[in-house]
Formats: structure tokens, sequence, C-alpha cells
């Protein structure tokens, strides 16, 4: 359906990097030289042959963590936005196929939960429920789907004026039918954007969480830890506890470049 | 007449040039390979088309959609919508080739010496800006004429289009004025910046038949005294018949036939021509009165907003099994709210709805599959009744699925027999809405109509989005499908053409209102109601005296005006 050679350059190259990301996530475990948690060296080493991006404040090797801290946040964030995205999508086509009290309900319940800063309510709710990673990822994604439903809503909604769901409504078909079989097939280009950008918020927000110390828990492997641990090194005019962070951010670019080329194609602009 | 056309082309010959204002020839268009839905090869819009329009003449370019009429009129502005370019030939304005201007060359014409009225007018204009200030506009932009001048010359085009209170009417915001008015007003923004060509782009074919007249006299009025040229773009023949001094029949892109109006619409030389001029011969004589209603509605009163407003007032009429009842009337005469109440979308506040003798439950919620299967429904805009993400198969197949619980290749069987029925193959089956004509999208909603095995379909204005030789044939399978299936129609419409070719009893409405009911022949025969008779009298005949007749003889305004 797509042929290579029309996906234009920018779209080309974020392809290729959350390829190697997503191989990199797999293989994590055969491309690393050490363990995940192993002391292998005193603190603080320089970078050589033995350790290719030094130790961290621990002795471990950093690039073993940062091979092993893209299979964490990458997973976790992958599955909170998987569940983000079924609850969100879920409640956004119910609100917008029933309409009226549904709506209604729905909608204000949403308003209260995207009134409170998201971080702020993220830190309150983990230190209600404790740390743990099921914990996280439930919590982020309940946060999370509030997105989703607003922008599900409002895109169903335009979708339930057509006459084609009228037609289905008049032939007597329940409401499974209208928002899986007419309602959704057409809103799916949409979604599958906005899941790119929020896949990209989540992995932001499980970082900052991480470097607060909120998010992921030693001694499993995170880019948003490794930031913090490694921090002081950066007075000292070394660059390593930047990578994790640039990790982050070329994933960011990477997927937001693939994003703008779908939403282009899907909305069916052209280049005048 | 033939005499005066000599003798206006021998005026001409000693004019010389001077008065050919737009010279198109060999003109060839063509879509970008990377635009066109085939993909690959570029598609060829308009091939080899000549034309010429003099000073004050009035050419009409006629057609289906498809055939290029409107991109040859965009073409002589230099314009190609999405990207589609002039690929042959030239098109001269005033001397000038356009296919050698500069962009910047091309704004100075725009506007200035040819102008282009819109087919939706209410599209056209910037909602946020006042009537006026668009009028002037390019008046002022091309630096023709000072402001307080290009107003005082746009309420004189007011005054002479006939809009009421020319005044005070550019203070108006697009959304204040109906939709005849605003056509007019689009109008008079063609005429103000005074060009010499103006292409108008359908302009009355969105408006009901009593608004379209009056536009019509109005545009062509305008046109005499100010003795601009013009390109008139439409696909009703008994409308470019009023305005046009020369017809031009297109198809697919290519010329079909070109003569002075006369000619076209008298004495037609190709077959295609001639089956334009004679599209509403459907004879379709009336089934005698049965007295075995199948649907009956009486003391009917619905409307929005708990009762505050009322659409529908005190409505009554009776649909005979296997007739088809036509129900008549103008935008805003409550046709569609019937149709709404009569599916249960909108409960009435009052009245009664009987189906084959037995009560309908008022809500959708409450009737029962068997009840929502005899009674179907065709939509006037068949590409937005049909998911664009469903194949025909599953579009047809559904219903026969959730009605009668048939799966698998019994049910592939039926969808094929069903395209069988309305004249598309079964290798329609796979295909997507998308890649369907028009009509052909029309055949594939009145085959998941049908597919339910209905008693009664609603055929909401199913008609009035396509052409008319495409109508002509959606309108006989209709009738040969009731003839096979014995289902009754209610159609709801506003075109009077259309009733007396397949209706057998009529119900006129206005306002919410049925002001004449009963047997065709008997409500389309005098002597008639006032409003019956300004609906009958504004359905353009084909013969040139039409329009001046049809306004003099006119007792009654138009609401919509």
């Amino acid at each position: 359906m797509i042929k290579l050679r029309d996906i234009p350059l920018s779209a080309k190259f974020g392809i290729i990097v959350i390829i190697m990301y997503v191989l990199t996530a797999i293989f994590a475990a055969q491309l690393a030289p050490y363990g995940e948690a192993d002391i292998v060296a005193t603190p603080f080493e320089a970078w050589s042959s033995q350790f290719w991006l030094g130790t961290d404040n621990l002795g471990r090797d950093m690039f073993t963590r940062l091979l092993f801290g893209a299979r964490n946040t990458l997973g976790i964030a992958f599955v909170t936005t998987v569940i983000a995205f079924a609850l969100g999508a879920t409640g956004g086509l119910v609100a917008a196929t029933f309409g009226g009290w549904t709506d209604q309900i729905l909608s204000r319940f949403v308003d209260v939960l995207m009134s409170i800063p998201q971080l702020i309510f993220a830190l309150l709710l983990l230190s209600i429920f404790g740390i743990s990673i099921p914990s996280l990822i439930l919590v982020i994604a309940v946060l999370d789907s509030t997105r989703v439903y607003r922008l599900t809503r409002a895109v169903a909604i335009n979708v339930t004026v057509f006459d084609y769901v009228e037609a289905s409504r008049l032939r007597g078909e329940g409401a499974i039918w209208i928002m899986t079989r007419e309602i959704l097939p057409n809103i799916v280009p949409t979604l599958i954007a906005e899941f790119g950008l929020r896949f990209c918020f989540v992995f932001l927000l499980i970082s900052g969480l991480s470097f607060l110390g909120l998010g992921i828990q030693p001694p499993t492997a995170d880019w948003g830890s490794m930031v913090r641990d490694s921090a002081t090194l950066i007075t000292y005019g070394d660059v390593t506890p930047l990578l994790p962070a640039a990790a982050i951010a070329l994933l960011a670019v990477a997927i937001n470049l693939v994003v703008d080329w779908f939403l282009h194609r899907a909305s069916g602009l052209k280049d005048d | 007449m033939s005499e005066r056309g000599k003798m206006s082309t021998e005026q001409c010959a000693g004019i010389a040039t001077a008065g050919e204002l737009l010279t198109i020839e060999n003109l060839r268009i063509e879509a970008p390979a990377s635009n066109s839905v085939r993909g690959g090869v570029p598609s060829i819009l308009v091939d080899d088309v000549s034309l010429s329009v003099r000073r004050g003449r009035v050419m009409g370019l006629i057609g289906e959609s498809g055939a290029g009429k409107s991109t040859i009129g965009l073409a002589s502005m230099g314009y190609g919508r999405g990207g589609i370019k002039i690929t042959g030939g030239s098109v001269v304005v005033n001397g000038r080739d356009i296919r050698k201007l500069s962009k910047a060359g091309l704004r100075k014409l725009r506007g200035k010496e040819i102008c282009y009225v819109a087919q939706s007018a209410a599209a056209a204009f910037n909602p946020a800006k006042r009537l006026m200030d668009q009028v002037v506009e390019a008046a002022l932009m091309h630096g023709v004429s000072s402001r307080a001048d290009a107003e005082a010359r746009a309420v004189i085009l007011f005054k002479k289009l006939g809009l009421p209170d020319p005044e005070k009417i550019g203070r108006r915001f697009p959304h204040q004025v109906s939709g005849g008015q605003l056509q007019r007003v689009m109008t008079a923004m063609a005429l103000c910046s005074e060009p010499d060509l103006i292409v108008f782009d359908e302009p009355t074919t969105a408006l009901d038949v009593t608004t379209q007249i009056d536009v019509l006299a109005a545009i062509r009025d305008a046109m005499r005294e100010t003795s601009v040229a013009a390109i008139y773009i439409t696909h009703d023949l008994a409308v470019v018949a009023q305005v046009a001094d020369e017809i031009m029949v297109l198809r697919g892109g290519k010329m079909v036939e070109q003569g002075t109006t006369r000619q076209i619409i008298h004495h037609p030389r190709q077959d295609y021509t001639k089956a334009l001029v004679a599209v509403h011969d459907i004879q379709h004589p009336e089934k005698p009165a049965a007295a075995s209603p199948i649907l009956a509605i009486d003391r009917l009163t619905a409307g929005y907003g708990n009762g505050t407003i009322k659409v529908l007032e005190d409505v009554a009429l009776v649909l005979e099994k296997a007739h088809t009842l036509a129900i008549v009337g103008e935008s805003g005469s409550g046709k569609s709210t019937l149709a709404r109440v009569i599916t249960g979308l909108l409960p009435p506040m009052s009245g009664s709805l009987k189906f084959d003798g037995k009560a309908l439950p008022a809500r959708l919620a409450e009737r029962s599959k068997n009840e929502l299967r005899q009674l179907q429904m065709i939509y006037q805009m068949a590409d937005v009744a049909m998911n664009p993400r469903q194949t025909v198969a599953t579009i047809i197949g559904r219903p026969i699925e959730f009605y009668f619980g048939i799966k698998g290749d019994e049910r592939d069987r039926r969808v094929a027999k069903l395209l069988d029925q309305i004249e598309l193959g079964k290798e329609f089956a796979n295909r997507y809405p998308s890649e369907l004509s028009g009509g052909q999208k029309q055949r594939i909603c009145i085959a998941r109509a049908l597919a339910a095995k209905p008693r009664i379909i609603i055929c909401d204005e199913v008609t009035s989005a396509l052409d008319p030789l495409v109508s002509n044939g959606i309108l006989k399978l209709l009738l040969q499908l009731q003839k096979e299936e014995e289902i009754a129609y209610l159609f709801i419409t506003h075109d009077l053409a259309t009733v007396s070719s397949i209706a057998d009893s009529v119900v006129v409405m206005h306002r919410g209102r049925v002001v004449r009911s009963g047997a065709k022949s008997q409500v389309l025969n005098p002597p008639f109601d006032p409003y019956t008779e300004l609906l009958l009298s504004s359905v353009p005949q084909l013969n040139e005296g039409w329009l001046d007749g049809a306004i003099a003889s006119r007792r009654m305004q138009p609401a919509g005006n």
C-alpha cells in the first residue's frame, strides 16, 4: 500500500531509529557485555576499551545499563500507552455513540481528572499506592487516558453525524456494532498518530518520575534515574550523564517525525 | 433566428478580433500522476477543447459531473484545482495568453478582468466579514475605484439584482441573508469590479426551484445591462437555455457539440445531446387508488425544543401498498422532518402513525427488528450514506445478516443477486464507495434498502445530487423494482419534473403544513392553489422564452426569497 520510495527522508530516518531502539530493547541481554545490575569496577571510571562509556556512581557499566534502560523504559511506556488507549478510546467512543447523560457524566469526570496538573497528580497517587511497576503503569495510564478520551470523543462525534451511522441506527444495530464497525475504522488513522505522540509523553513522564526518584526503582536500569545518578559528573565536564537524556531526545524526535508524516497522509493535505 | 445568428457572425467579423474576449484553443488539462486515482499515469481531464466568447455574449457549458466544465471555467482564469495543470493549447484573454503570465500577472487579471461565481455561495463567503466589505474587496485591491465609488456601484447592483433593502443589505453578515440572496450578492461581487468576463459555476444548482427562477432572472438582466461576457456552467439544459446565447456540450473532457442555444435544444445533432434534451421522458401511468394503506399518518405535529418550534403541523397522509407518494415542497417545508418522524428518529408531539393497520411505536428504540426491516430509507447524499471503510459486499450484506441471519456463501449469493437487480455486476462486491461514481453509489444504497425486503422505502431527494441522465436511470430502476418487489415509496423531492415521472399520488407541503394532496392527475392539474401554481411554474422548461413567461405570470412570491 505504502511504497518505500514515497516515504519522505525525515520519516525514513524516524522509522530506522525506532527499529534500532526496538531491536536494542529486545536483544539487550545479548548485546550487553555485563549484567544489568552487576558492579564491575570502581565508581565513575572513565571511558575505556573495557568500559565503553565508563561506569556509574556504584561502578556499574554505563553502556550495559543504557541498553537495559531501553528495554525497561520502552517496555513500560509501551504497555502504559496501550492501556491508556484502551481506556480512553473506549470511553470516547461510548460518549460519542450514546451522547446525552452518558457523555455528560464521562466528560465531567474526565474534566475533573484533567484539572489537576498531571505530574503532581501522578506524584500524589504514587505516594498513595506505593511505588511498584504495576502501580506506576496503571496510574500513568489512567491519567493519560483522559487526553485520549478527549481526542477520541471529538473525532468520533464528527463521524456520528454522517448518514451512514444514522442508517445503521435505523437498521436497529447495537451500540457495539456502531462503535467498532461504523465509527472506529474511520478514526483509526487519527488514533494511530496520537498513539505515537502519547507514547512520547508517557515515556518522558516516566523518565521524569524516575529522575525524581518515584519512577522505576533501583537496581532496574532506567534512563531517567541514570541521568540523576551520574549527574554530578556534569560539573567535571563529562558528557556521560547526558547520554541517557540524548537517547530519550533522539527517540522522541524520531517518533514525531514518523507521526508528522502519518498525520500529513491521513489528513489528505497536499504540498501546494 | 438563424438569420440573426448569421448577422451577428458577420457583424463580429466586421469588428474583427476586438470582439473576441476569450479564446481557448485546443485546451488540454491533465492531473499529475501522483494525484490521480489510478496512480502512475497522468489522467487527462480536458482534451482538445476550443471555444471563444465575444463581449456581451454568454456561453453555456453543459455536461455531467466529470465532463470538465468547471475545469475549463477555472482554466480561463489560469487556475487549476488541486495541482492540475494546463498542458496544451492556449487561453487568450483580452489579447494576452494567460499561460505565459507570471503569478503576479495572473493576480492582476483575476478579480479585475475575470471574476468567478461559485456554486455554493454559503461556502464562498467569509462568515466573519460584512457583505459590503467582501463585495468591494476586489475593486479596491486592484485600485479600480475608490471605496465610496465601489460601494455606490454595489448598491446599484444590489438594486439591479432585486435584493431587498439594497442600501443596507451590505451591512449584514453572510448568515443573515438567505441562500438565494447570497448567490445574488456573489453575482454583485463579480460585477462590482466591472470585469470583462464572469465565470458562473452552477450558481443556481443548490437553490430551490422557486428561488432559482429569481436568481436566474436577476443574473440574466444584470448581464444584459452591463454587457459583460460570461461562461455559464451547469448540468441543467433547461437552465442554460434561459441565459446562454451559445451552448457547448461536454462529455468526459471532450466537446460533443457546440451551437446556438436554439439549435442545441431544438435540433441536437449528436446522440448524447439528444439524450440530454429528452431527459424527462419517463411516462408513469398513475395507479388506481386501492384503499389498502400501508402507512397512514393523521394529525401529526412535530418539532424541536419542547414544542416551542413546530416544524410539522397537523400533517395527514396515506401511502397505498406498492404505490408511490411524492412529498413536494421547498427547503424548510418540513419534508425531511417528516421522514425523521416516520423513521422514529424524532418522536412526534401528537398524532398517529399507522403501519399496515397497526400503530407504529413513536421511538426508534421501541420498534421491533421486523418493524425496522419493513421500513427502509435511501438518502440524498449517497457518498455519506455509506461507510467509506466498508466494501460494497459488507454494505449490502449487512442487512441480510442482520435481519435474516444469513451468512457465508448464501449471503454472497444474495449480494450478487441484488447487484444484478440494480444493474451492476457482481464484480462490484469488492469495491469501496470511493471507487464508485455518483449514480453507482446511489444504486448501492438502493440495494442496501432492498436487501431488507422492505414494504416501504423512504426516498429523501435521492436524485437531486445526480446528473439528469443518471437520475433518470435511478428513477427507471426504482419503478422497475416497485413492479418486481411490490414496495411502496415515500418520495421526498423538490423537483416536480421527477414527481410526474414517478408518483401515483402527491402531497404538497408548505411551511410544515399540507397545502394540497390527492392523486397525481388531480394535484398537477388546474385549478391550482397559489403555492402549487408557483412551484409548477418555477420548474425550468426547455424553451428559450420560459423565464420571461414564468416571471410575468406569477401570483405569489416564494418564501425563500
